[in-house]
């Protein structure tokens, strides 16, 4: 889950317009860029879409910490690929958001000067390989279990964006197990790296759904609006579920001693995440929010020569066959 | 020299060459100034590891001492290190990168396009697989450096900077040696020298579009095709690159 806490937007549009624009999301009809939408799903929609894509670009630098230090010529290739997915994805999402009528270049602007949001997951590090591992694995697998349901999402240009990436990304989970797998069957030493990344990675992870039924206000309205499908606690019951069995098979420790099959519920209990250092990642304090923000400034302020020349050069080419005609 | 000891050295030019290079453009991984750069320098990087697993796998093979392509990639201190000195050179800004890519590229291009005519079958289908691939970046880097060097006047002046200081870094690219000698003589590969006026054409071209001069001398900087003397910075890069192989032996990840 790459949005979390998306604030949805209040709505002031013509009762009978907004009555049928929600027949028209209950009758399971997409709504497309040129329809008509209420201000509110316009806003709230740029708002989880931008900040989707954020997490897409950001993300790259926990995993591309470890790309030049990739122990095999073949794990290195498979973590640029996955890389390169992650910037592919946060391009489509851009493009899905310019749709709604706001610019790539705005929505950077906003990541930049920490006006938009990203998932809290990436201010955590990745602090030895089997992190990597780990990122595939948990972090794209808690990913998933929000971005599959999004494929239904009611407007047209999300769900298809969702579509594609929904394929990579379960490619990326099968690589993180696989990568995680091979480190807990290997020697003391790597056993170690993975019990490590997941005792840090576990409870990060959790929070990626965002903050408890109960203290989530912004859920109601995107529900109706079929922009968020599944509630936070929903979604995280589920990954947990999913992925205790996961970590028994590799046969590491659990990283949360209030992990008990509830025969009761028919589901795993767990220990809530501290939510308290979630607040406080969001607010910027995570242990990377700072060195994340300022390497995408960077990038950006670093890269502006290269954008005007490449967009000087295309005008000049575009006048002089204008001049030739 | 036998004609398997120069073929290996051969070998391991070509793999290392890509190795080195696909190290030094994965490093950009995340940081480059748009998207779009950031997924084609990716791409670039991914290729040439790709084609390094190839070379370097044939090389073992041709050593016989039962290496696999990670040995030699991971396993190798700095002086048994085959690739050019261009490639090892650190990335410096992106116009720097793009500048080095593409004078990396039009020889290798050059090169691949005459070993797909290679008397070793392995090598010609390495090559073939290669040259595709290749064909694309140096489509690309060119492209690139013809936009930055006829754009602004700042990008110009960072091509030309570019250009200056990695131009004496060519001249490796085609010196013979004995090795070159023995791939010759036995139909494997062809004399580098033999590529310098096709790419003299290419580049020249390439750089009169992007209005940047290329440099009066010809002085070469020279010692990493045959390992006699790298930069300061290959061992930097191996130190980053070989660490996990290095800190827990017979370790398989």
């Amino acid at each position: 889950m790459y949005a979390q806490m998306v604030k949805s937007e209040a709505t002031n549009d013509d009762p009978e317009r907004l009555a049928a624009f929600q027949a028209r999301i209950d009758a399971g009809e997409k709504i497309e860029p040129k329809d008509w939408m209420p201000e509110g799903y316009r806003k709230t929609l740029i708002r989880q879409i931008g900040q989707h894509a954020h997490s897409e670009i950001v993300g790259q630098l926990p995993e591309g910490n470890w790309i030049t230090r990739a122990p095999t010529l073949e794990r290195k290739a498979i973590l640029l690929a996955k890389v390169q997915d992650e910037a592919g994805h946060g391009l489509y999402l851009y493009c899905a958001a310019e749709t709604l009528g706001v610019s790539r270049d705005e929505l950077t602007e906003m990541l930049l000067d920490g006006r938009m949001k990203y998932s809290s997951i990436f201010n955590y590090p990745t602090l030895n390989w089997a992190d990597i591992g780990a990122v595939g694995w948990l972090v794209d697998g808690a990913a998933i279990m929000n971005q599959v349901p999004l494929q239904r999402t009611s407007f047209g240009p999300y769900s298809r964006a969702m579509i594609r990436i929904c394929k990579e990304e379960s490619f990326h989970q099968r690589q993180g197990y696989d990568a995680i797998r091979k480190m807990a069957e290997g020697t003391p030493e790597q056993r170690r790296m993975a019990q490590d990344a997941l005792n840090r990675l576990w409870f990060p992870s959790l929070m990626m759904f965002g903050p408890s039924d109960k203290d989530s206000v912004h859920s109601e309205q995107s529900m109706k609006w079929k922009i968020k499908m599944n509630t936070n606690d929903e979604l995280r019951q589920k990954f947990v579920d999913q992925t205790v069995p996961q970590i028994e098979f590799l046969g590491l420790d659990l990283p949360d001693p209030g992990i008990k099959w509830n025969e009761e519920r028919g589901h795993y209990d767990y220990t809530d995440p501290d939510w308290s250092e979630f607040y406080d990642v969001i607010k910027g304090n995570g242990p990377c929010n700072t060195d994340r923000l300022a390497a995408r400034n960077k990038a950006w302020d670093d890269g502006k020569w290269v954008r005007d020349g490449l967009l000087a050069h295309a005008r000049k080419k575009a006048a002089a066959r204008v001049a030739a005609e | 020299m036998t004609r398997d000891e120069a073929f290996l050295q051969f070998l391991l030019r070509m793999g290392d060459n890509t190795l080195v290079l696909g190290h030094r453009v994965s490093e950009w991984c995340g940081h480059a100034p748009v998207l779009e750069e950031d997924i084609a320098l990716a791409n670039t990087a991914l290729d040439l590891i790709g084609q390094t697993q190839m070379w370097l796998a044939l090389a073992g093979e041709v050593q016989g001492e039962g290496k696999s392509a990670d040995d030699l990639a991971f396993l190798r201190d700095a002086w048994d290190f085959r690739n050019v000195l261009l490639v090892e050179v650190p990335n410096g800004d992106f116009g720097r990168t793009l500048m080095r890519q593409f004078l990396f590229d039009a020889w290798h291009k050059l090169m691949l396009e005459r070993l797909m005519n290679s008397s070793d079958e392995r090598v010609a289908a390495i090559a073939a697989k290669a040259v595709k691939e290749v064909t694309y970046h140096v489509e690309r880097s060119r492209d690139t450096v013809v936009g930055l060097g006829d754009g602004t006047e700042e990008s110009h002046a960072r091509m030309q900077e570019a250009l200056d200081y990695l131009w004496p870094y060519v001249g490796e690219l085609f010196a013979a040696d004995a090795v070159d000698e023995a791939m010759v003589a036995a139909g494997i590969a062809p004399d580098p020298a033999s590529l310098r006026a096709d790419y003299d054409a290419l580049v020249g071209a390439a750089m009169a579009e992007a209005t940047l001069s290329l440099p009066k001398s010809d002085f070469a900087h020279k010692g990493g095709r045959n390992g006699r003397m790298h930069t300061e910075h290959l061992g930097h890069l191996l130190t980053q690159m070989q660490w996990l192989q290095r800190a827990y032996p017979g370790a398989t990840w």
